[in-house]
């Protein structure tokens, strides 16, 4: 191994808290050596982001840290914060996983990585736009002429990260840390920008040290890794080592933890349960008093069926409309076309047309934060369905439902007068999915109920999906960008692009032979091939 | 999460809230079945009765409480108590200062009448002005606004541009008005002032709805088939609460000294009727000879804002599953 340039040595982060300390990085140690590749692996709450902030000195102030951290033999947990600012940007820079939050949405991109340049390289004027004319040209900018003087907003996502990607190249660092660089982006911008980060670490010879929950990004990306949990390091070593021959068991878990059977097919002959023609959706752009309003097309005429027992997987990227046609096939949204629901035309029915068959269609949405209100206890949130549906019932009857639904989906029942928040983030997916199940619904729109998660958290949930299902005989709409959950739970597959289908065949088909460029490409991206083992 | 540093103790919450920057509260992957948080709420509680449980445990939210309720019976009560009337004269003492020898414990102002009478009539009128404008606009208004925004479209726009006519009306025209339609009386004050604050209440209120109706949890309750009335007083306005309590606290005194403007020009009580406005603005032209007729009556109002404000803030808290 060449000399390393980072080391990380029994590094340690408490955090003070007012309910006592918490120790969020224990004893950790790990080196990264010049141009090579480390990646910092762990699920939330291991510790890993805690870790990388610390090697900036970009902590909290209630967090104590001791240990060392040496950069280049620097201890830089003792430098004065003036040399660190020195550091930071020009030998060490940073980029983080929320492309949409870490510009500021005021100013040009130009002047952002400018910014940088001015600070670090003392470079003004002309030199300076013409660098950043550069370095957006490295970055994969196209017509970096134009795009330097966009806001933020005009970028898409990967652009956006691209920016930032050039914000960190700007002081030339030997070092870059990547926090999720991709966890926001859709898999095919993934691939891209792993690409770009590849090419520009042999161009520039530059360390990375590259965080991420996704192991299969960390096979394909990284030279050495190491492995996080509660904060400490579990295992460390070469990338092909520890994939291969993991000696920790965490590590075997959190490879193992891939979605993994095929689901079983339904009979043939169940009937058709939900079905759409021509499904269409736009929302209003710009309204105008006189002259026509302006729409955008979310989905463009779509044609499907599902039958009884069956699950159909929607993919597609962001702004697919994979969500927006979900919404609109259980009338949540506004739609034009023909909606049946066991042979009945659904499309035209109202509020309180639409009331009774609620408690036969019902939807677990993808942000387990979100979905559940924080002012409610979880039995209330769960038995609400029931007070609509069945007003008959009375206090007692209802509870007893509600413990049925938790014991259904593996939740302690006592927990029923908690409130959400003190659940994570597995455990309230569950409640959100309780809360449907307890109207025994006959189709269940899952809108991504497994993106928020860790994958072993994941991997439960999807277990408990397909056990359900099996017991009560359930159809699922299941809507992912995620193609392993997709495989491991579809009968069919229905592949979206901006509105439109392109591709729909069954789940064996679309994964073996896809016929369309697109879904190659995004199976690609998915490096899928790594279950295959 | 590493337990030999983490205490858990009796009430404490499992994963309390870190500040920004910090880490996620560490999860084990393992205990999706069995995690059982120590010190949860105890079995079959309500928002409200969880609440009034997390306010009591606030000391200083309780003890404003105590001080409130202990200054609005004195309020009550104590005129009857005192040996002088409102209006009554002490023609042997003009404008003395608190003594303990002839019955005018905090004395008496420049007419001779006795102050901390005056004071206590007055906290009447401040207190129930502000308490009935207060919650006027509050109901109003977080209704109003909390309809307003969860309709939204068309609907919306009308509701608002309605709240925009009526700021744009002067108060003090719409307070002439109602005097020379229905003529002098008490009830025109609170009706005024309430007709006046709720309209803030209403947009605060509007912008949460607007931000909270497109959570998922509203969503969530739409499939449910959970009817509109339920969705916007179940789910939109226990989650508003926040902001409103906070903005009540700060409508209370505004109002009490919107009621001494308008008392000042004459338009609201009058004499020998007083409330804590017009007593404070009679003690600012006293100040230099009698300061007692200043010190009084902005005491006791001050004592009442700070009590509210703290109150206000234990409720945001107590009403707030998440701080514990």
């Amino acid at each position: 191994m060449t000399q390393s340039l980072l080391e990380i040595d029994k590094l340690s982060v408490t955090f003070q808290l007012p309910n006592g300390p918490v120790t969020a990085v224990k004893d950790v140690s790990f080196s990264i050596a010049e141009g090579e590749t480390l990646a910092l692996v762990g699920e939330s709450g291991s510790g890993k982001s805690v870790t990388s902030t610390a090697a900036m000195r970009l902590l909290p102030e209630l967090a104590e840290t001791s240990g060392a951290i040496r950069f280049n033999g620097e201890n830089l947990l003792e430098v004065t914060p003036k040399r660190m600012r020195r550091v930071r940007g020009n030998d060490i820079s940073m980029i983080f996983q929320e492309p949409m939050t870490s510009l500021n949405p005021l100013h040009r991109i130009g002047r952002q990585i400018g910014e940088v340049l001015i600070r670090h390289k003392q470079l003004k004027g002309k030199a300076n736009r013409q660098r950043v004319l550069e370095l957006l040209n490295q970055v994969g900018i196209p017509e970096p002429e134009r795009r330097i003087d966009s806001y933020p907003y005009e970028l898409s996502g990967g652009q956006r990260q691209r920016v930032m990607i050039a914000m960190a190249l700007a002081g030339e660092p030997k070092l870059l840390i990547a926090d999720e660089p991709t966890t926001a982006l859709d898999v095919t911008v993934q691939a891209q920008i792993l690409e770009l980060l590849k090419s520009l670490q042999a161009k520039y010879g530059m360390a990375i040290l590259f965080i991420t929950h996704d192991l299969s990004i960390v096979r394909h990306f990284a030279d050495h890794v190491a492995v996080m949990r509660y904060g400490e390091v579990v295992e460390s070593g070469r990338t092909l080592d520890v994939f291969d021959n993991p000696q920790h068991e965490y590590t075997r878990m959190l490879l193992d933890a891939i979605p993994r059977g095929r689901k079983e097919p339904a009979p043939a002959d169940s009937p058709v349960l939900l079905s759409g023609q021509d499904v269409k959706v736009r929302f209003a752009l710009k309204k105008r008093l006189f002259g026509k309003n302006e729409y955008f097309e979310a989905v463009r005429g779509i044609d499907l069926s599902i039958r009884r027992g069956q699950t159909l997987g929607i993919v597609g990227e962001s702004g697919s409309g994979k969500s927006t046609l979900g919404r609109a096939l259980l009338r949540l949204l506004k739609s034009e076309g023909e909606i049946r629901f066991e042979e009945a035309d659904i499309s035209g029915l109202d509020k309180s047309g639409m009331r009774p068959l609620r408690s036969r269609l019902q939807v677990v949405f993808q942000d387990p934060f979100g979905s559940l209100s924080p002012r409610m206890t979880v039995g209330d949130i769960i038995s609400e369905g029931l007070k609509v549906h069945h007003p008959e019932l009375n206090r007692r009857q209802r509870e007893a439902e509600v413990i049925a639904a938790l014991e259904e989906v593996a939740l302690d029942p006592s927990m029923r007068n908690r409130y959400p928040h003190e659940f994570s983030g597995g455990q309230r997916q569950r409640i959100a999915i309780a809360r449907a199940l307890i109207l025994k619904p006959e189709l269940l729109l899952l809108d991504e109920p497994t993106s928020a998660l860790d994958r072993s958290v994941q991997v439960r949930v999807i277990d408990l999906l397909r056990d359900l299902q099996k017991k009560h005989g359930l159809t699922y709409l299941f809507i992912s960008h995620d193609l392993s959950v997709v495989r491991a739970l579809s009968d069919d597959v229905l592949v979206m692009k901006e509105g439109r289908v392109i591709e729909q065949g069954s789940t064996e088909m679309i994964f073996s032979q896809p016929k369309e460029a697109y879904t190659q490409a995004l199976l690609k991206a998915a490096f899928l091939e790594s279950e295959a083992a | 999460m590493t337990s030999d540093t983490k205490p858990y103790s009796g009430e404490q919450a499992q994963g309390a809230p870190l500040p920004a920057g910090g880490p996620n509260p560490p999860r084990s992957p393992e205990p999706e079945a069995d995690v059982a948080p120590v010190g949860a709420a105890p079995i079959g509680e309500s928002l409200a009765k969880d609440a009034w449980r997390r306010l009591s445990q606030n000391r200083a939210a309780m003890l404003s409480l105590g001080l409130l309720i202990a200054i609005i019976v004195v309020c009550i009560v104590g005129p009857w108590l005192l040996p002088w009337g409102l209006a009554e004269v002490d023609w042997n003492a003009f404008g003395t200062g608190p003594t303990l020898e002839n019955a005018h414990y905090l004395g008496t102002d420049a007419n001779g009448r006795d102050l901390l009478t005056r004071v206590l009539y007055g906290g009447r009128v401040s207190l129930s002005v502000a308490l009935v404008a207060s919650f006027v606009s509050l109901v109003i208004g977080v209704l109003y606004g909390a309809i307003s925004g969860y309709l939204g479209g068309r609907v919306d726009n009308y509701m608002m541009r309605f709240v925009d006519i009526m700021y744009s009306l002067p108060f003090m025209f719409l307070v002439i008005l109602l005097m020379v339609v229905f003529g002098r009386n008490i009830f025109l004050i609170y009706a005024a002032i309430g007709a006046v604050e709720w309209l803030d209440m209403a947009r605060i209120v509007r912008g949460q709805t607007l931000a909270l109706k497109r959570r998922e949890f509203i969503e969530a309750a739409h499939a449910l088939g959970v009817r509109d009335t339920k969705i916007v007083t179940r789910h939109l306005i226990p989650n508003a609460i926040g902001p409103v309590i906070i903005y009540v606290t700060l409508t209370v005194p505004k109002v009490i000294l919107l009621e001494s403007f308008l008392s000042f020009l004459g338009l609201g009580v009058q004499e020998p009727l007083t409330s804590w406005g017009v007593l404070i603005s009679e003690g600012v032209d006293m100040m230099e000879s009698a300061p007692w007729m200043l010190l009084v009556p902005s005491i006791f109002l001050a004592l009442t804002l700070f009590c509210l404000n703290f109150l206000g803030d234990g409720l945001r808290d107590a009403l707030d599953p998440r701080t514990r």
